[in-house]
């Protein structure tokens, strides 16, 4: 298994020598999905606290950057951890309303939906960030304000964003944080009887989680150049974000991964083939019969079926 | 010294039902008290309501002189309390060894630390060859024994069993006996609800006994066994005057 990741990996590190611009920006998504989806993974898919409003954290980390870029000629590269800790703090205040009275849930993922919806109506109607026209970025191609001409610069910051997640979260199952995280997923009452402070590691977990997701907003800003409310604060892109590490296995180090690389070019595709003709948004009829399909034959998502599979292998 | 477990005066209240009233009971620090009643009588509640699941509406619960009221459930666990459910609880897709190592990592925060301690627990309910198994494809007596070994594993100086018994056959029940008497023996103290009478009788030291959410009777065995209260509790008021007679 550890051989068999470092071969990927020497893969994706030499594969930009070889791929053309387009196929490029693909990966670029692959792994920068795979990026959030790691984020998520800690409260959602380890913790299983179904945050469905990660959008949120998304937007504040991009509109953080951007304005800070902006406005006070801060380098993105300092502002990716002012709009991670901004995001951070309101995943605080979220986790806290829904730990410490106890929503459970469709009640958690309600709250959450909630306040990534007052996050895109306050973009909406604030002037100083461009309201609902959006707030753009001119490109300068300068490396300290995050913008590269080669796209392949993109491709090897999303690529490391990817592996810092993966690597933090392949930390965090290894230490008590994780067992703990686990155990409050199977049962919380349990948790509680055997000495767990379930509030407390609910809300680290929310915090790690919403921090790296703010960090990716930076990427997403100086990536896309534009922000739009109803796009880094909406609610499709909170399903884009849990629906990867669904799909590969929540609650999984190589969940997330897997399962954007399997529905990222998936989308990628059938925004092409149907975008074109007044098809747009097809590829969430796409998504919704392979949820479907995952919930209704590999519960669990399709890393851990993999992993069975390779257990039954003949060798 | 203070005694290990005081418990004075809780009531606990559910809208009109009143599940425990005044209850007051001690315990001293290795003993095995024995609390018993008919369903309902409101044993579980009070389990519930000295674990910090539940808090009282009134009275005081103190555990080696510490005051308990108030705390969440972990930190009860921290002091070294530490409980069972009736209806066992394991995280069903996670291993006994898992399950029991998130018992052990309270007091043993390093995971390889509290994988040795979890084991060293498991092996001491006999659970051994089960280690590697999916807690949820366990039969109902290694269930059981699952829940005892993580309690266990908080490394507790009281521990609160609920019908460990419960659902088990006589060879299981003797089994597991033998266990609580042999956790016991190492300084745990215990209590304990069981409707299983014989086996109430051979671990308890003393036995309270709840009727409709107060204590009826509290003393030896042998003493509670034979109480007219105690008989009318269970058996109705009529058997009590045809036993007299």
């Amino acid at each position: 298994m550890r051989w068999l990741a470092a071969a990927a990996l020497l893969v994706l590190l030499l594969l930009p020598a070889v791929l053309n611009s387009y196929a490029v920006t693909v990966f670029i998504f692959i792994f920068f999905y795979a990026f959030l989806g790691q984020a998520w993974n800690i409260v959602g898919g380890y913790a299983g606290q179904l945050s469905a409003g990660h959008a949120a954290f998304v937007g504040i980390g991009a509109y953080t950057s951007a304005v800070l870029s902006v406005q006070a000629g801060l380098t993105p590269w300092i502002g990716m951890l002012v709009g991670g800790l901004l995001s951070a703090v309101l995943g605080t205040v979220v986790g806290y309303l829904g730990f410490r009275f106890g929503l459970r849930g469709f009640y958690f993922v309600l709250l959450t939906v909630a306040f990534a919806e007052v996050c895109r109506i306050i973009a909406l109607n604030t002037d100083a960030v461009g309201g609902a026209l959006g707030y753009y970025l001119t490109f300068t191609g300068n490396p300290w304000q995050f913008q590269f001409q080669d796209n392949r610069v993109y491709y090897y910051v999303s690529l490391g964003l990817m592996l810092i997640a993966t690597g933090i979260v392949a930390a965090i199952e290894r230490r008590r944080f994780g067992a703990y995280l686990i155990a409050i997923r199977e049962d919380e009452s349990a948790c509680e009887a055997l000495g767990v402070n379930t509030f407390r590691y609910k809300m680290l977990a929310m915090i790690v989680s919403s921090f790296l997701t703010g960090v990716g907003g930076t990427f997403y800003a100086f990536y896309l150049f534009s922000l739009q409310p109803g796009a880094v604060f909406g609610i499709p892109l909170s399903v884009e974000i849990i629906i990867r590490p669904i799909v590969g296995g929540a609650g999984t180090v190589m969940g997330p991964i897997l399962g954007s690389f399997i529905l990222s070019p998936l989308a990628e595709a059938s925004r092409i083939y149907f975008g074109q003709g007044g098809w747009a948004g097809a590829h969430l009829i796409a998504y919704g019969l392979l949820l479907i399909a995952v919930v209704l034959f590999l519960p669990q998502g399709a890393y851990p079926a993999l992993r069975r599979l390779w257990a039954r292998a003949p060798r | 010294m203070p005694p290990l477990l005081r418990v004075s005066g809780i009531s606990k209240r559910f809208g009109g039902l009143v599940a425990v009233r005044d209850l007051s009971l001690e315990m001293a620090r290795g003993e095995v008290l024995g609390l018993i009643g008919p369903n309902g009588a409101g044993k579980t509640t009070a389990f519930n309501l000295l674990s910090g699941f539940l808090a009282p509406d009134q009275g005081a619960v103190h555990f080696d002189g510490r005051p308990l009221v108030g705390l969440k459930p972990h930190a009860i666990c921290g002091l070294g309390l530490a409980r069972t459910f009736q209806i066992v609880r394991p995280f069903p897709h996670l291993s006994v060894l898992d399950n029991v190592r998130v018992g052990a990592l309270a007091r043993h925060p390093r995971m390889d630390e509290a994988r040795e301690k979890a084991r060293a627990v498991i092996d001491r309910v006999g659970l051994g060859a089960k280690v590697g198994h999916a807690a949820s494809g366990l039969t109902l007596a290694e269930r059981k024994r699952l829940e005892l070994a993580r309690a266990l594993a908080t490394e507790p100086t009281l521990l609160l069993l609920d019908e460990v018994m419960a659902g088990l056959n006589p060879t299981e029940i003797a089994a597991i006996v033998g266990l609580i008497q042999r956790i016991n023996e190492d300084g745990v103290s215990i209590l304990l609800i069981e409707h299983n009478m014989r086996a109430v009788m051979t671990l308890s030291h003393r036995i309270a006994v709840l009727n409709f959410g107060e204590k009826i009777v509290e003393g030896p065995p042998a003493t509670v066994a034979n109480h007219p209260r105690v008989i009318e509790a269970y058996l109705g008021e009529e058997y009590v005057h045809t036993a007299a007679r």
